[in-house]
This record gives C-alpha cells, sequence and structure tokens, in this order.
C-alpha cells in the first residue's frame, strides 16, 4: 500500500514542488519550482531522496503533517522551530517521524521560503514532466491548488532511514545582489542607471512564487515602459510604468511586455528571494562572463554540500 | 561607474540582447513583422536540425529568439558568436505553419463586449464578426500562460486599447482583440483584452497526448458558429473526439 502523508495544518501557499518543468518555456509554460532550489535540493538530500524530488514549500509560516509510516524529515530554507510530537528538533538535518507522530513547523525567521522533505518524496502524478505546483495557471501538484488542512499527499518508498546532517555548511553569501545589464538596458538612461545602481531597494510586501516587487528609486524608461512582448526568463528585472522593478521568480510568466534592465544572476536570486520585506539591499553590475563563473562555482558549492552529508550519531 | 550601457547608440539587426547567465538572445527587430518572426522561427529550426551542445530551451517571440543554456557546457559569449552566425548566413526561409480553422461562437457571454466594440466601430455586430473572421492570423508566438496564441493579422478597423481595470477571470477559449493583436485564452485568468466570442477548443490541456493546440508560424481562420453547434462541439471536446480542422493548400 503507497505511503501517506497528511497535511494536519497547512500553512500560507504551501505546495509541493519538484526541481521544476522544463523544455515547455516556448509553450508559455513557467518553470516553476522551489523558489530556493538549494534549500529544496539539501532538504531532498538529507532524508536521501534525488535533490529534485517532489518536497513540500512553504511562505513564512510552516504547518504540521503526519505519515503513516516511519520515515525521514528534514526542515530547510532558514531557522525555524520544529518538534516532533512536542520534542523540539533542527533544521538543516533530518530525523525519523515514526508512523503518527506530528511534525510540526513553526514561522521561519529571517527568511520567506522553507521546505519540508519527506523520504521516498511526494510521488503525485508528473504533468508535463513535473510535480510542482504553478498557481496562476493551476498546472501540477494538487489540482494545480495550494495545499490544504487534511490534504494527503501519496509518498515513495524508502530503503534504511538513517539520519543525517550538513558536513559542509550552506552558506547564501552576502553584499550586493548582483545584475547582468540587459536585455533592455538601452531602455534606460545614464540618470536612471546612476540611481538604479547607487541606491538602495527594499523588498515589498508585493511579492508571491511569480514575483517580487521593489520599491527605491523611480527607474524611468526614457524609451517607454511598453516593449513588443519577448522573453523573460528567472531573475528579469522588468520595469512598468510605476518605475517600480518586478523580479520575477520560479513561477514567472515566460513572456512580458516591460522593459527589463538587468537580469539578477543565478547564484544571487535564492538571496534576494529569501529576503523579508523591508530588507533593504544595493543592487552591483557585473558581465555575463562573470555571472557565468559564479553560477558554476555555486553549483560547485552545493554539489559539494549535499556530497558531505554525515551519518548523524 | 561598471560596465554603463551606452543609449543612444545606433542599433542594427540581428542583434544580441544579454539575459543573465544562463540566457542569451539574439533579436531581429523592435517591431512586430512577419519577416523579423520568420527570421526568429528559421533560427529556432536552426537549433533543431544542428543543436548546440549545451543550449537546454529556447523561446521564440515576435521578433527575437531566447536560448536557455548551461554555462557548464558553453559560454554565453561562444554561444552568441554561433548564434549570430546562424542568424546571418542567409537563405531561404520558409513558410512552415500549418493553416488550421478555428470555430468561434461570436457572441454568448462576450456578447456586451462584442456590441460595445460595434458602437465603438460604428459597425453592425455582423459586421464586426464578418470583419474578424475574413482576415487569416498568424502565430507569431506562445506565451503569458501555457498554449496562449498571440495573433497577429487583426484588420486595422478593429485595432482597440485594452480595457484600462483586467476583469478578474475570464475562460479558456475566449477569442479577444487586446491593442492590434488578437489572441485565443488557453486558461482561465484575468485579462484586460476585450473578447468577442469562444472557440470550444482548448489551447492547453495537459492530460492530452499532445497538450497544446497551436505552435507559433501556424496560421489561423476563424470561422462563425451557432449556439447549438458550440454544445455539440463541446461535448466532442469533452469526450476527445473533436478534431480541429488543418486547410489543406
Amino acid at each position: 500500500m503507497t505511503a501517506l502523508l497528511t497535511i494536519l495544518k497547512h500553512g500560507p501557499l504551501m505546495t509541493v514542488q519538484d526541481g521544476g518543468r522544463y523544455g515547455y518555456r516556448s509553450r508559455g509554460v513557467s518553470t516553476s519550482g522551489a523558489v530556493d532550489r538549494d534549500a529544496h535540493a539539501i532538504a531532498n538530500a538529507l532524508v536521501g531522496n534525488d535533490p529534485a524530488a517532489a518536497a513540500i514549500e512553504f511562505a513564512l509560516m510552516g504547518g504540521s503533517f503526519s505519515a503513516d509510516r516511519d520515515v525521514l524529515v528534514a526542515v530547510t530554507g532558514g531557522a525555524c522551530s520544529i518538534e516532533i510530537d512536542g520534542q523540539p528538533v533542527s533544521t538543516w538535518e533530518s530525523h525519523i517521524l515514526k508512523a503518527g507522530e506530528t511534525l510540526s513547523v513553526g514561522g521561519l525567521q529571517g527568511s520567506v521560503w522553507g521546505y519540508v522533505a519527506i523520504s521516498g518524496g511526494i510521488t503525485i502524478a508528473p504533468v508535463l514532466g513535473s510535480r510542482s505546483t504553478h498557481l496562476r495557471t493551476g498546472v501540477g501538484g494538487v489540482d494545480g491548488k495550494s495545499l490544504a488542512t487534511g490534504d494527503t499527499l501519496p509518498i515513495g518508498s524508502t530503503a534504511k532511514l538513517s539520519p543525517r546532517t550538513l558536513g559542509t555548511p550552506y552558506l547564501r553569501g552576502s553584499g550586493p545582489i548582483q545584475i547582468v545589464p540587459g536585455p533592455q538596458e538601452d531602455y534606460f538612461d545614464e540618470i536612471a542607471w546612476r540611481a538604479f545602481l547607487t541606491q538602495p531597494f527594499t523588498v515589498t510586501q508585493s511579492r508571491d512564487r511569480m514575483a517580487m516587487v521593489l520599491d527605491g528609486p523611480k527607474t524611468e524608461a526614457f524609451k517607454g515602459h511598453d516593449i513588443v512582448s519577448d522573453a523573460t526568463v528567472l531573475g528579469s528585472i522588468q520595469v512598468p510604468g510605476s518605475g517600480k522593478p518586478i523580479v520575477l521568480t520560479a513561477d514567472g510568466q515566460t513572456t512580458g511586455g516591460y522593459p527589463k534592465i538587468a537580469t539578477v544572476i543565478s547564484s544571487d536570486l535564492t538571496r534576494l528571494a529569501q529576503m523579508p520585506a523591508g530588507s533593504r539591499f544595493m543592487f552591483r553590475a557585473i558581465s555575463a562572463d562573470m555571472a557565468e563563473e559564479l553560477f558554476i562555482r555555486a553549483e560547485e558549492r552545493l554539489v559539494a554540500v549535499i556530497g558531505d552529508l554525515r551519518k548523524k550519531p | 561607474m561598471p560596465l554603463m550601457p551606452q543609449p543612444g547608440k545606433e542599433i542594427s539587426y540581428p542583434r544580441i540582447l544579454r539575459c543573465g547567465d544562463r540566457a542569451i538572445g539574439i533579436e531581429f527587430s523592435d517591431a512586430i513583422s512577419e519577416t523579423a518572426n520568420l527570421e526568429v522561427l528559421s533560427l529556432d529550426a536552426s537549433l533543431t536540425a544542428e543543436p548546440i551542445d549545451g543550449v537546454l530551451e529556447t523561446i521564440p517571440t515576435y521578433r527575437s529568439l531566447t536560448v536557455i543554456y548551461d554555462p557548464r557546457k558553453i559560454g554565453g559569449a561562444a554561444l552568441g558568436e554561433d548564434l549570430m552566425q546562424r542568424a546571418t548566413r542567409g537563405g531561404a526561409i520558409e513558410h512552415t505553419g500549418r493553416l488550421l480553422e478555428f470555430p468561434v461562437f461570436y457572441g454568448g457571454e462576450h456578447q456586451a463586449d462584442l456590441d460595445e466594440l460595434a458602437e465603438m466601430k460604428n459597425m453592425t455586430v455582423a459586421e464586426v464578426i464578418a470583419m474578424h473572421a475574413s482576415a487569416e492570423y498568424r502565430v507569431y508566438m506562445i506565451g503569458f500562460a501555457p498554449g496562449f496564441a498571440y495573433l497577429g493579422g487583426l484588420p486595422e478597423v478593429l485595432h482597440t486599447p485594452r480595457l484600462a481595470v483586467p476583469r478578474q477571470r475570464i475562460e479558456a477559449g475566449a477569442i479577444g482583440i487586446g491593442g492590434r493583436q488578437s489572441s485565443i485564452n488557453s486558461v482561465p485568468g484575468p485579462s484586460g483584452w476585450r473578447f468577442l466570442g469562444r472557440t470550444p477548443f482548448k489551447l492547453f490541456d495537459a492530460t492530452r497526448a499532445e497538450p497544446f493546440l497551436v505552435k507559433a508560424g501556424d496560421r489561423i481562420r476563424f470561422h462563425g458558429i451557432d449556439a447549438d453547434e458550440a454544445k455539440d462541439l463541446d461535448g466532442q471536446v469533452a469526450a476527445g473526439t473533436a478534431e480541429l480542422k488543418e486547410i489543406a493548400e
């Protein structure tokens, strides 16, 4: 019989996410997948899953869960209090959750996106090659919706349950959020660029899995704020007529009609997405060559972290 | 200041657009044109015929092709050079798309929009419908939502600004007008476009063997059907027995 995970209490924006839905952006299908791919991959690795396995993502507030079979669980993404049947346990390591016990996950402190991975992974039917939920278009996940109290999710089978912890710490970096100018960098004049790169921006409450709206110096496109729609990517910084930049994240749409001043580099997009509302930061422009180098290094760091999990005593 | 872009420089096409560390674009024009779109689709086809190692996905749009790559396999600089060579090597650009005929039930839940459109254009509703159904449209791109088709070819008389306030929910299959573009809605959702009617066919259905009904480069004609025919077709679409008519040329 298939083992089941039950959502005893759901948090806001709680969805099933895996490594993402690839190969369909040309058909208008967003990539989706975890907003914080690294934290999601590490949670999976800690419970012995493939890093791209389907797990639960939540925003700010966790929830509680139980399984009808002994499983390994791990919570990552940021600092938060978690308990198994009332006993406090640590984030960023895996624990045995015995059949019928309750895993309670509290609120994230200092970050926004959290992950609960369960050994065996969530095995709902994939849609277009992925189990990730895209809420706006209702693709994937459980009927394309966010998870609700009482939902039960099938989970895969697991071999021996051996809890693990990180041998190499996972560090997110600090400093300015790095961007590569373009594709419509020439829609913005020297004054707009100077303000964009020298004044701080603030993360606002207007954010979800698709995008984050920033507040800061009004970013004006002297060529206008409408382009003939072209492709967007993860990290695209769109600038609508309001002058408030919009950064596209995991569920971002595939095309858009606003000029894009720059793209947040892959290795900094997660850090930006994890900043709570009210956080202030600066942008720094770097070359695409440098950004590629940083992406490669970040991937190597993640591989090193996942490759150095230690059995807990 | 590092990397300050130089505004006001003369632009020559095609040109490279940098889109971060995992994507690069080749842009053929700053405006909507069939020629530019054919160049985009032709470059896209060349990547299918002669793939480049490290290219993961391509996104053809009106006037540019965006290529997503793995920097661990190929650098954007080298990829950009290869793409520019392909983009400028010329050769015959062929029209490849199919010619598809979509049945449309004009009016229905969209009668109010249709009435307003007729009034704005100083035409009768029948004239608006006849005008919309007389044209041949071209799928310039799929984007915004799964299977959503952006169509060019809307007769100029029907060009109409979008609504100031978008509506919360427009059903899949709705046939819309936004500015100089026409569209077929693919999933229910908010929209600021104006709508003339609906087709029973679903542009996107993840449970179908081929989830996407049309692709960039296809051409489309609309023909009017009545409420009963629409209902029949709804049933056939639900049962998976409806077939979209492809017009032989």
